[in-house]
């Protein structure tokens, strides 16, 4: 494979054809219209499905449709779409059900703008699910990255039997990068989904007994141990699934966690520092759920402060605090709204955190 | 001796749960009935709503999948992408489908979605104890409107095979009545020829069901069935609204 330049949207469509993808259910929505679009025409021509779905309500309830009967099913949405996405989401998560969704994240809150935005950290991590729901997330720094990602989650999805999020900021989504797209892996044949999917309902003459894929538990300890399966294996994840890069952390005085656009630009702004004789170091998660708590342990004696660097209020300080466990000093840099700092303004706020973390 | 008589193999040997005098049962027996009689068990897909029937696939004996509120036809659609070739089907209420529901269910039909809505109204929410739908009619009193539904308060309840067959690409739309075995046979003959329009591939078809909530009507079985000949068929017309030509 060559590498070739891609618009990122159009490179994450065109990894989730690849990977095997029987259907894409999408709404229009900025900064992820790319994906729609690329999809519409793209994913037939493959031998998948399109449906321009009525609402992102829809488009949710599509997915879950196609993956319980047994197909890859990708979508993709912003911010505010993934938040009338939050009840399918967690309903899906609670059926078992594996399914991948892409959010090339804006600014919010609410209706907010649509430029490149980290603030939906929380809703990612955290969610809008009632009950106890988990959704691995993934945070990408590079289109080539997010493209393989979108690759390898689907058998994560399926390996967990779960929902996977990967949280792609709308700077990703709208630049273009050198990119090498993966071998395509072809879709599975109707007639082979329960060899690989034995649950899926796929009608029973397909498979031995009769599939039914459901929520509802009336008997509370039923639910609770179907709750209790569920964090079995969202146990197995926190291990499995725990991805970071690190740099400089062994003689960093300052250490920058950030992910995704951020984590670029911290990179830079480590680089402006040490030409004024600073040196930064820096932590980036990939996994968001799970959070590399571990990647903390590796800061060096020289560390005066770590920074979280956000596209938001400060959203992914809450992890950051955590995995610190009050061994350093935390602070943050942050722009919201859409409003993308500079790799300058990032050092110089960084310069001024170091000094008034060594008062 | 010959056997005159045997429960459909539709249907899983079992007590359901719904109500003395419930329509539900009714229902669910005929739809399963066609699907043996045209050998189509092994190769269907059902799809329950949020309600007492969401409890349909302890007794329907056929692969099935459990939905959100009112989203069972995107649902639908989704599992028609990856199996063109089964029978689908999605089996609501009047609170799933005529108010959660109603984005999911037009644009279905707007699509032309090729698989069989069944869609029972009895006129209320049952499954959440007897608040008001929008298919509640005028004076009947529930737990959302003890007084009697009132025009200025709620509005007129929605009529939606009346709605649905404005839309070019719902090819067969009919409403049928469950209220004496005559009704439960033309039900079921209506129940069939919605399933051979969706093997033609025509475009959406829907068969709407008039159907007893003696529980949550606070009515006996018999009474409530009087309320359903007389009531709810004086305000939704039992008819057909619109079959493909051929059929």
């Amino acid at each position: 494979m060559s590498r070739i330049l891609m618009k990122g949207n159009e490179a994450f469509a065109e990894a989730a054809i690849r990977a095997g993808v029987k259907c894409y259910f999408g709404y229009p929505i900025t900064p992820q219209n790319e994906i729609p679009e690329y999809m519409s025409h793209a994913l037939p021509e493959a031998g998948g499905a399109f449906i321009q779905a009525e609402s992102e309500l829809a488009a949710i309830s599509m997915a879950y449709g196609a993956a319980a009967s047994g197909g890859r099913v990708f979508i993709s949405t912003s911010s505010p779409g993934l938040a009338l996405m939050q009840e399918g989401i967690g309903f899906i998560a609670s059926c078992e059900v594996p399914l991948v969704i892409l959010n090339v994240s804006r600014g919010g809150p609410g209706v907010g703008g649509i430029q490149p935005g980290q603030a939906d950290y929380l809703q990612v991590t955290r969610g809008g699910y009632n009950g106890d729901v988990k959704v691995p997330v993934f945070a990408p720094s590079s289109i080539q990255e997010c493209a393989n990602l979108i690759y390898e989650c689907f058998d994560i999805a399926e390996k967990y039997r779960n929902p996977v999020v990967i949280l792609a900021d709308g700077m990703l989504g709208q630049m273009m990068e050198p990119v090498e797209l993966p071998e395509a892996k072809g879709i599975t044949p109707v007639e082979k989904i329960n060899e690989v999917k034995p649950w899926a309902i796929t009608g029973t003459d397909y498979h031995e007994g009769r599939n039914v894929v459901y929520s509802l538990r009336l008997d509370p300890q039923a639910l609770e141990d179907h709750v209790n399966d569920m964090f079995a294996r969202y146990a197995e994840a926190e291990k499995e699934l725990v991805r970071w890069t690190d740099q400089g952390l062994d003689d960093a005085e300052i250490v920058f966690v950030a992910f995704g656009t951020t984590s670029r630009l911290c990179a830079e702004a480590s680089e402006i520092l040490a030409e004024r004789g600073i040196k930064a170091g820096l932590i980036r998660p990939i996994s968001l759920w799970p959070f590399p708590d571990a990647a903390f342990d590796k800061i060096g004696p020289n560390a005066k402060v770590v920074i979280s660097t956000e596209l938001s209020m400060g959203q992914m300080l809450f992890d950051v605090k955590n995995a610190v466990r009050g061994r350093w000093p935390v602070a943050l840099i942050n722009r919201t709204g859409g409003m993308v700092p500079s790799s300058i303004e990032i050092a110089d706020r960084a310069e001024k955190a170091l000094k008034e973390a060594g008062k | 001796m010959k056997t005159v008589f045997e429960p459909t193999k539709g249907m899983i040997p079992v007590d359901t749960s719904y109500c003395p005098g419930c329509g539900h049962g009714i229902a669910h027996r005929i739809i399963m009935e066609c699907l043996e009689e045209r050998g189509s068990l092994g190769n269907t897909i059902g799809v329950v709503p949020i309600g007492c029937s969401i409890n349909a696939h302890h007794f329907m004996n056929v692969d099935m999948c459990e939905s959100t509120h009112g989203r069972a036809p995107a649902i639908a659609a989704g599992i028609r992408r990856v199996h063109p070739d089964q029978v689908v089907f999605t089996y609501q209420g009047d609170g799933d489908l005529a108010s959660i529901g109603t984005a999911e269910i037009i644009h279905a039909a707007h699509r032309g979605e090729k698989f069989t809505t069944f869609f029972i109204n009895n006129a209320i929410y049952g499954m959440t104890g007897g608040q008001m739908a929008p298919t509640t009619l005028i004076g009947q009193k529930t737990t959302t409107s003890i007084y009697g539904r009132t025009v200025e308060q709620a509005g007129l309840p929605l009529r939606m095979c009346e709605i649905l067959s404005q839309i070019d690409c719902a090819v067969f739309v009919e409403r049928v009545i469950l209220n004496n075995p005559a009704n439960v046979r033309k039900a079921k003959a209506v129940v069939k020829k919605a399933l051979d329009i969706q093997d033609a591939r025509l475009g959406f078809t829907f068969v709407e069901f008039l159907s007893a909530c003696p529980t949550n009507w606070g009515l006996a079985p018999n009474d409530a069935i009087k309320f359903v000949e007389k009531n709810m068929a004086d305000y939704y017309p039992v008819r057909n609204f619109k079959t493909p030509e051929g059929f």
